[in-house]
């Protein structure tokens, strides 16, 4: 009785309409030693389906957390790139404005010495009399 | 999601992945190798692993795609797969054991069959995978499925019952 059944298992399995738990039964029956002998031959194919089965993936997968290090390192580069345009650009203003200052201080002091150099022009036009004093007080001293 | 609760959610599939990169891809190395590949690309996409609603068919269908993928370059690249684990024991000693051994057979016969059959066998019959499960898996349609489920089954045993004859006579 229990053959009849394997046997009409056997055929829906081979048509693809047998269920799983049905598939199940089959595997158990051929699994055990007492197959009969005429259903020799389909043996092999459900004990290699279950050995199969047995068989295991045992390499270590290596599983870096460099996602999470990423996206922090992306996070402290543009925080630096901010901070350095932020202050870099304060820096040049600065040094702008530092250059502005330099500038009026120079135009100031050639201004000075400008207006210093014309008073002293117009010291050494004076002194010129003087000059014009020293000559005739020789002339009147040669003469004596 | 850390790294335990990661393994904890990809433990009980990984070997089902292997098997089924191994059905695909035969040798062991190149197996192993597209089951990390796959391990490592769910894990970068691990924030996101939450969403879908099943992991495992995900990893799955990764899997599959992955494995053809790499059947496809290595046929353009006119690369023959290396079958490692059995290119040592081709001595004709082997050979007669292996004879012996059916189970071996089996494999023999299914690593001659087309992909999608070699899928769907492995699928069903060592992963025990319900038909719509598989439907899903390998985009097909449950008619498509049970052809092909049917055809790989009477072509091992047509395959059997040959060795089986040469065997007994």
């Amino acid at each position: 009785m229990e053959m009849d059944n394997i046997e009409k298992l056997l055929e829906r399995y081979f048509d693809a309409s047998a269920t799983v738990a049905e598939e199940e039964t089959l595997r158990a029956y051929f699994s055990k030693d007492d197959v009969a002998a005429h259903l020799e031959p389909y043996a092999p194919m459900f004990q290699y389906f279950s050995n199969a089965k047995e068989e295991r993936y045992t390499k270590q997968v290596p599983l870096k957390p460099s996602v999470n290090f990423n996206k922090w390192g992306g996070v402290a580069a543009v925080a630096v790139l901010a901070f350095g345009v932020y202050f870099g650009n304060e820096y040049r203003e600065q040094q702008i404005a530092d250059q502005e200052k330099a500038r009026l201080a120079y135009n100031q002091t050639k201004k000075a010495f400008a207006l210093l150099a014309e008073n002293f022009s117009r010291g050494t036009e004076k002194v010129a009399y003087l000059n014009e004093f020293e000559e005739t007080k020789d002339k009147i001293y040669n003469n004596n | 999601m850390k790294q335990a609760e990661f393994l904890n959610a990809v433990m009980p599939f990984k070997d089902k992945l292997y098997r089924l990169a191994k059905r695909l891809l035969v040798s062991t190395e190149e197996a192993e190798d597209a089951t990390q590949e796959v391990l490592l690309k769910l894990w970068s996409k691990k924030s996101a692993m939450k969403g879908y609603n099943n992991v495992e068919a995900f990893a799955m269908t990764m899997t599959k795609n992955f494995c053809l993928d790499r059947l496809k370059s290595k046929q353009a690249g006119n690369l023959k797969l290396v079958h490692s684990n059995y290119s040592d024991d081709s001595s004709s000693l082997q050979t007669q054991l292996e004879a012996r051994d059916s189970a071996n057979w089996v494999q023999r016969i299914m690593e001659e069959l087309p992909e999608q059959q070699k899928m769907v066998l492995q699928l069903r019959d060592v992963e025990q995978y319900e038909y719509h499960e598989i439907e899903a898996l390998l985009d097909m349609k449950p008619t498509a499925i049970r052809v092909a489920l049917s055809r790989a089954r009477k072509t091992i045993r047509e395959k059997l019952i040959q060795k089986h004859s040469y065997g007994n006579g």
